[in-house]
């Protein structure tokens, strides 16, 4: 009977490390969790803050009791935000609007239609995939500026409308429809351009939201091209804007004002994502952005 | 080593978003299996056996009740501690490793006294080997082998401890019928010769009866019969029972049971001492049918189906549940093809009665005579 | 069957119009830039066709500054944030309460704009004459000395640059190592439970070399990445980065190409190339790698 008291203290010790483990991960993952959480409150917290407070401590409070909304006031005034909201707006709707009709087309042409060198194309297609944005700017940089395209939504737009990878993405989606549907459609004499409209499109909506919400997210947070293209502050997208007011708004050590700015700037996007959690998160799963 | 089972109860809670409380997947289940015996655990999917299973091992823990190995209780033991091998539906073999890697792969879980020297492994995992014939196999990913290869490493990797109990999760399901003959064969073979107490759960009762020393069938969680599976295929405890074993599966009639004497569509067939006057369910095994122009079972032929040395019979009878009944019978009695209509009698000790309600058998005491 | 053939071309023809204009021919086009010797932009002339912008760039101060930078922070920071992702995905797929609720919080940075956030972290690292900023103040707490990390010493600029990077990039590693270890057959766990595996054992031997695959994934695209990084250091030190010494190769491409420095496309063109072919071949050595380590 020694042998079970011996297994009973065995037991105990597993359930205990089992506990300790328990703990440790949890620990573990409320660290990781105030680190990524940190950066937004402070934002949030510095924009609460009134110029003059922020600037008296020496030691940053880690909360405020007399909240403001003047840098809110101050970030809608004494820098144009509203006008790098409404390109970035526009920008990213003529942008996403364009690239989910051609990726629409293009994708129905690979999955559904016959044409001879289609799989020679669709390869060239995705070999397209690895090739990196910084290639090709530098061309379409010297393309735009010669059209004298600078500083102008057209200029913003077409350069960023092609996703090869999301045109591979519908293009598998839509291979998942049953060939029996087309054949049934054709034989009731539904053109192809009705099909896709009417059968097509519905049946593939989730993914087609999902590449939408990806392609909304990136035009936002574009910077490098909008940089690049745009000299006029009046067309700036809010990446640049707020590098501008970085650099000359406000003066440099209104941070507060300047946090209120980033604070508008970021909440669309993350009420989008908490709109979207399970869509977005899938969908970058299959293929994400920012490595 | 002896496994006892003692009101072993296990609840999980409700999936569904409305429902409150909790489901019983495994309820009061009570059993015992003797030292060195392939005990198999009956059931249609849903019914609790894998988690009985589960149970057994240690991957979780019961809600009440116990489970004792030998004399130890080792209902509170986690899974490293309790010993048992087991073998899962799908083999769970490490893809990436080798064959031998996977056998030896328990062994190098050994700690302090039981701790094994690399030699010792390598004689081990060589001898288990042997034992589900692979030897020739032990450098192969589990990738590269047939499904039946695959079984074995997986019984080599559960056997290859030395466990006090092997347990065993649907093991042939996913292999082709043919083959899964010839395995459960081996299987029966491996456990005679090993003698380990060995758990087999499975939905197919041709599985279970042909190689399992016990069966235990359950349904919903509670354990409806237990014993050696002649026993249970002639001694059904309830219509549940009496409806899993055998197949071609039993016939089962509505009768009334008046005077002593059971009758069915108004019909007296058979005298049945010792009963009461009721309405019962009445199960008569295929084989427990006898062609005879004056029998007093009267039934609508259908067709005849020839299986080589006997012949079955499908015919119809108002009374019948599911319509059609069937009859196996030898084939020097077939009746005509083109007959109307067939009258059987019954043998006796293949038809049982069952309460109208509660579906339990109810015993006949005394002779029971054609009436 | 010929108006088939012609409408399954008109439907391709926006994105072939698009890919074409945008895509395929600046990829020839820049090749012939970066062979073309002294390009004047205004006048688009040039002298000749030889290497000569490829050995100008290698020869430039700031390109191998650049270079520099950007090697150490591929070299910190993808192992790193590897690392790290794959102890957080570990720690998230063995806990059930709250779960949810930790993978929402950490997915944040990646729908958050790199430039705005950027913002937040240099006024945390930041060190003024109002105050030291929190990372400053917490490291004087505990008796070290304070440094400003936006524009101090170089190795502290590094620190930064690599740590907001690590934060920016996790939410993706963290999500597909999640995915890949959920997709793990539970039933591997419960056979090393039964055989007694300890729990760091059934980590090292089985579930690493079950998400390999994906940790690959990782590591290829990790590294793309990051030899890609800009837009990160522009957040934290402003767009002039040749003057805090923290340029990467693609700042230093498209400083070449816009800006106060600008009006090279040959330069940026060699230099982008250069990236291009680094690229590929650290892509390469790895897929090689990893094709000898996934035998199964």
């Amino acid at each position: 009977m020694e042998h079970s008291i011996n297994y009973e203290t065995l037991q105990k010790k597993a359930n205990f490390r089992t506990r300790i483990q328990k703990i440790v991960i949890y620990f573990f993952l409320t660290v990781w969790a105030i680190v990524v959480l940190f950066p937004f409150y402070w934002m949030v917290l510095t924009s609460l803050k009134s110029y003059s407070a922020y600037n008296s401590e020496y030691v940053p409070a880690l909360f405020t009791l007399s909240p403001t909304l003047q840098n809110y006031a101050d970030a809608f005034t004494s820098v144009p935000l509203v006008g790098y909201l409404l390109n970035t707006v526009i920008f990213t709707a003529a942008t996403t609007f364009l690239m989910v009709l051609v990726s629409v087309l293009a994708a129905y042409a690979f999955a559904r239609l016959e044409f001879r060198g289609k799989n020679l194309v669709f390869t060239l297609f995705l070999s397209l995939m690895m090739i990196p944005s910084e290639l090709v700017v530098i061309t379409n940089f010297v393309t735009i500026t010669n059209l004298g395209l600078r500083s102008t939504f057209t200029g913003l737009v077409l350069p960023s409308v092609t996703s090869v990878f999301y045109i591979y993405l519908l293009k598998e989606n839509y291979e998942q429809v049953p060939d029996e549907l087309y054949r049934a459609a054709k034989v009731d004499g539904t053109s192809d351009l009705k099909y896709l409209w009417k059968v097509m499109i519905p049946i593939c909506r989730p993914t087609i939201v999902t590449i939408t919400i990806l392609k909304v997210i990136e035009c936002w947070n574009s910077y490098v091209w909008p940089r690049l293209i745009t000299d006029d502050p009046a067309y700036y997208l809010v990446s640049n804007g707020i590098q501008e007011i970085r650099e000359n708004g406000f003066g440099r050590e209104n941070i507060p004002a300047m946090m209120a700015a980033v604070v508008v700037i970021s909440l669309p996007l993350i009420l989008l994502f908490l709109g979207f959690r399970k869509k977005i998160m899938s969908g970058v799963s299959r293929g994400g952005l920012k490595g | 080593m002896k496994i006892i089972l003692q009101n072993l109860t296990k609840e999980f809670p409700a999936r569904g978003k409305k429902t409150s409380g909790n489901v019983m997947a495994v309820d009061h289940f009570s059993c015992q299996i003797p030292d060195g015996e392939l005990m198999g655990l009956l059931g249609p999917s849903g019914c609790g056996k894998s988690t009985t299973l589960n149970l057994l091992c240690g991957l979780e823990q019961p809600t009440e009740g116990k489970i004792f190995f030998g004399e130890e209780d080792v209902t509170t033991l986690s899974p490293e501690l309790r010993g048992v091998g087991m073998v899962f539906q799908n083999y769970a073999l490490y893809p990436h490793l080798t064959v031998r890697q996977n056998i030896r792969f328990p062994l190098e879980n050994l700690k302090g006294k039981d701790r094994l020297s690399k030699e010792e492994m390598e004689k081990r995992v060589t001898e288990t080997a042997r034992l589900v014939q692979i030897q020739e196999l032990m450098d192969r990913k589990p990738g590269e082998l047939s499904g039946g290869q695959q079984q074995r490493v997986a019984i080599a990797r559960a056997l290859v401890k030395f466990p006090k109990l092997l347990l065993l999760d649907e093991p042939l399901s996913n292999l082709d019928a043919r083959l899964r003959l010839q395995t459960r064969e081996e299987i029966r073979k491996i456990q005679k010769k090993t003698g380990i107490t060995t758990v087999f759960v499975t939905h197919d009762q041709d599985e279970a009866m042909s190689i399992c020393d016990r069966i235990a069938v359950m349904k919903n969680g509670i354990l409806m019969q237990q014993g050696k599976p002649q026993e249970v295929y002639d001694h059904p405890a309830n219509l549940f029972v009496a409806k899993f074993l055998g197949t071609p599966p039993i016939n089962v009639f509505s009768g009334t049971v008046s005077k002593e004497r059971l009758l069915i569509g108004g019909q007296p067939v058979l005298s049945v001492p010792g009963v009461a006057d009721q309405n019962v369910w009445v199960g008569i095994r295929p084989e427990g049918f006898l062609i005879r122009p004056d029998g007093p079972l009267e039934c609508e032929m259908n067709r005849i189906e020839v299986m080589g040395r006997d012949i079955s019979v499908i015919s119809t009878h108002a009374a019948c549940t599911e319509g059609t009944l069937r009859s196996i019978i030898s084939a020097e009695t077939a009746p005509k093809e083109d007959a109307k209509t067939v009258r059987f009698a019954l043998k006796p000790e293949k038809v049982f009665l069952f309460h109208a309600e509660t579906e339990a058998v109810i015993p006949v005491s005394g002779e029971r005579k054609e009436s | 069957m010929k108006r088939n053939h012609f409408k399954a071309w008109l439907y391709l023809l926006p994105a072939l119009l698009f890919l074409i204009f945008f895509m395929v021919y600046p990829l020839i086009d820049v090749l012939v830039y970066s062979v073309e010797e002294g390009y004047n932009f205004a006048s688009q002339t040039y002298f000749g066709v030889g290497l000569y912008n490829f050995s100008y760039v290698l020869h430039d101060p700031y390109f191998l500054q650049a270079l520099q930078n950007t090697f150490i922070l591929v070299v910190i920071t993808v192992p790193l944030s590897t690392l790290l992702a794959l102890l957080i995905s570990a720690g998230l797929s063995s806990i059930k309460p709250l779960r949810e609720l930790f993978q929402t919080i950490y997915f944040l940075p990646y729908v958050t704009n790199t430039l705005a956030v950027g913002l937040v972290f240099m006024i945390l690292f930041q060190k003024t004459e109002y105050t030291d900023g929190l990372i400053n103040l917490i490291i004087e707490f505990f008796g070290g000395n304070s440094v400003d990390f936006i524009n101090g010493p170089y190795w502290a600029k590094m620190f930064v640059l690599c740590v907001y990077t690590i934060w920016v990039v996790m939410p993706f590693k963290i999500l597909v190592l999640t995915s890949a270890l959920a997709s793990v057959n539970e039933d591997y766990y419960k056979a090393a439970r039964v055989d007694g595996t300890p729990k760091l054992r059934i980590f090292t031997k089985i579930t690493l070399p079950m998400i390999s695959p994906m940790i690959f994934y990782l590591v290829i695209t990790g590294f793309i990445g990051a030899f890609k990084a800009y837009s990160d250091a522009v957040a934290l030190f402003g767009t002039d980065l040749n003057a805090a010494g923290m340029n990467t190769i693609v700042g230093y491409v498209y400083d070449m190409l816009y800006g106060e420095s600008g009006g090279y496309p040959s330069y940026a063109s060699a230099a982008a190339i250069l990236l291009f072919a680094i690229v590929l071949t650290v892509t390469c050595i790895n897929l090689l790698v990893s094709r000898k380590k996934l035998s199964w």
